[in-house]
């Protein structure tokens, strides 16, 4: 299988805090990747460093053969690396079909052209019906699904959703691992996911990264890092020991 | 030229007020007065669409439209002060000396965001306005550059300023039905959020800027040619300029095609109406408060109609109505 993406030591200092320290791990095509850790172990700082809204303090980020570390993001976004956004990031005053079609300029330069693909995009992120609405205006779980359809408008070939299910109730969560799924398996974009909720990122994933505290602790398949002692102990503390439960 | 046109989807009301321009000078044939406010009215959309594209589509709220156009007057002055060359030429070279400036300015304005760039792009305007007055060996400082103008009719110069402004507005509409036009609007929402859909913000901003920057000059080269004049104290204004540009497009509407038409119309109506005493019928005093006038619109405008006239078109139309609902029964 060919390795479509990897970082190698990737690392980032803000000031005297390591934020990211020395991770390094690869993501072959087609291939749905989970970034996990506790709050504030980097995994979003990651996503920064990826699409260059930070610098990179040392490492590097290697995307299709070709070493993108501190490429600008809009380059990046060109390159075929598309993101979402932990806090959504809807242009709010236009209507749902605009904010896609601002996005399907990235390959397309006619209106019509990106009104096709915008039109597409939608109605694949079950969006179709909210196209004319202002984006200010739609529900949280319709600009999750926005951020999605942007980023997906400009013809990505690596996905960045970082944490897309967060805030969905329990009906938005199954649409949303589904829409996730479909991504990969109709569209073959291999993903990247930052999640919490661990329902999605245990079922979707095929291999899964944790980290804390900006290292790597642990990576393999789901079943494989949720039992992994380092990832327990990060998630619940070192007085948690299986069986023990009176300590916790 | 058809093709052209069908891309414009020009409505009726378009076409309405499209007619009425060119009809209006003939209207008000025997009053030379009437005549100039109406010319006045042409250059004010030209400089409003212009600050319109920059800031009510692309977010760049800019306080220093004064510099373009006092760029693009000077543009048309000066080669005719030193070596007697045809004012005429700046509404060619006007436009591009101010995209020229707009080019560099961007350089340093850019980097700022928000309040800051727009205190940035007023300082530019009051630096021109200074320097332009004390370096006399290329601008003749505070005693400006005289030029006769071109004919005495006014019919020509309403034709010539309604076909800029009608290019402006054109140009608008059309980069706002393009992948330009998005772009712009996807940087005034969110930069970030556009940076990651593969736009080049600071390139579009500058191409922003730049079609901004070349309106406003050509509006200042015309405005030389006609006025046969030009002092820095008068083109690179702060508030005679730079403000009122401002007023045009909130009190028209931000980021619409047709706020700033109409705004400049508003605008160019009630600044007269104050400046000449309510048309000479009121008491004198009336002329000294008109920046008073201004500044209770504005905030009535912001409190009221935050989208402007045109912006929040259906709202007033609504009230209009519901008051004359009320008139009808009672």
């Amino acid at each position: 299988m060919k390795t479509l993406f990897e970082v190698n030591n990737l690392t980032k200092h803000f000031g005297g805090l390591t934020a990211v320290d020395h991770v390094n791990f690869s993501v072959n095509e087609g291939e749905i990747f989970g970034l996990i850790g506790p709050n504030g172990s980097g995994k979003t700082t990651i996503f920064n460093l990826i699409n260059s809204y930070f610098p990179v303090s040392e490492g590097t980020i290697v995307f299709n053969d070709h070493d993108i570390t501190n490429t600008p993001t809009y380059e990046i976004a060109k390159l075929g690396i598309g993101r979402t956004f932990q806090v959504v990031k809807p242009l709010k005053r236009l209507t749902v079909e605009d904010n896609v079609m601002a996005g399907a300029f990235a390959r397309e330069s006619t209106f019509e052209g990106a009104r096709k693909v915008a039109k597409d995009v939608l109605e694949f992120c079950h969006l179709s019906n909210e196209s004319m609405m202002k984006a200010g205006s739609l529900p949280i779980g319709g600009r999750k699904r926005l951020e999605i359809a942007k980023a997906l408008a400009t013809r990505p070939s690596l996905l960045l959703l970082d944490e897309t299910a967060a805030g969905l109730n329990p009906t938005e969560l199954v649409e949303a691992i589904d829409i996730m799924k479909k991504i990969r398996d109709e569209l073959g974009i291999t993903i990247i996911i930052v999640e919490h909720i661990m329902k999605v990122i245990m079922t979707i994933s095929d291999r899964i990264h944790a980290i804390a505290h900006g290292a790597t602790i642990a990576e393999g398949t789901p079943e494989e890092v949720s039992k992994d002692p380092a990832v327990i102990e990060a998630y619940l503390g070192t007085d948690y020991t299986m069986g023990d439960e009176t300590n916790a | 030229m058809k093709q052209l046109l069908k891309k414009l989807e020009l409505t009726r009301m378009e076409w309405i007020a499209l007619g009425i321009a060119c009809i209006i000078p003939f209207v008000f044939h025997t009053s030379l007065y009437i005549q100039g406010i109406l010319i006045l009215i042409m250059l004010w959309v030209v400089l409003g669409t212009s600050w319109n594209l920059l800031a009510g589509f692309t977010g760049q709220v800019s306080f220093g439209h004064a510099a373009f156009f006092g760029i693009g007057a000077y543009a048309s002055a000066i080669p005719y002060l030193h070596w007697k060359i045809s004012p005429w030429w700046g509404l060619v070279t006007g436009g591009l000396a101010a995209v020229l400036f707009g080019y560099l300015l961007g350089k340093l304005v850019f980097r700022l965001r928000g309040p800051y760039f727009a205190l940035g792009t007023l300082a530019s305007g009051e630096i021109l306005r200074l320097v332009f007055g004390e370096e006399e060996w290329l601008t003749n400082g505070h005693n400006g550059i005289l030029y006769m103008t071109t004919w005495i009719s006014k019919y020509p110069y309403y034709f010539i300023i309604l076909g800029i402004a009608i290019l402006s507005v054109a140009v608008v509409k059309l980069i706002m039905k393009s992948k330009l036009g998005f772009y712009f609007l996807s940087i005034r929402e969110d930069q970030e959020a556009a940076e990651a859909l593969g736009i080049d913000t600071t390139r579009y901003k500058n191409i922003s800027l730049g079609v901004s920057a070349f309106l406003a000059g050509t509006a200042g080269a015309f405005y030389m040619i006609y006025m046969g004049f030009v002092d820095p104290e008068v083109v690179f204004a702060l508030h005679h300029i730079s403000i009122i540009t401002i007023l045009v497009g909130i009190i028209g509407g931000v980021g619409t095609i047709w706020g700033p038409p109409v705004g400049a119309v508003i605008m160019v109506f009630v600044q007269e109406l104050f400046r000449s005493s309510l048309f000479g019928i009121g008491p004198s005093w009336i002329s000294r408060i008109h920046a008073l006038v201004f500044g209770a619109l504005v905030v009535v405008v912001i409190l009221y109609m935050a989208g402007g006239v045109v912006g929040d078109w259906d709202l007033i139309k609504n009230k209009l109505k519901r008051i004359k609902g009320s008139g009808a029964t009672s």
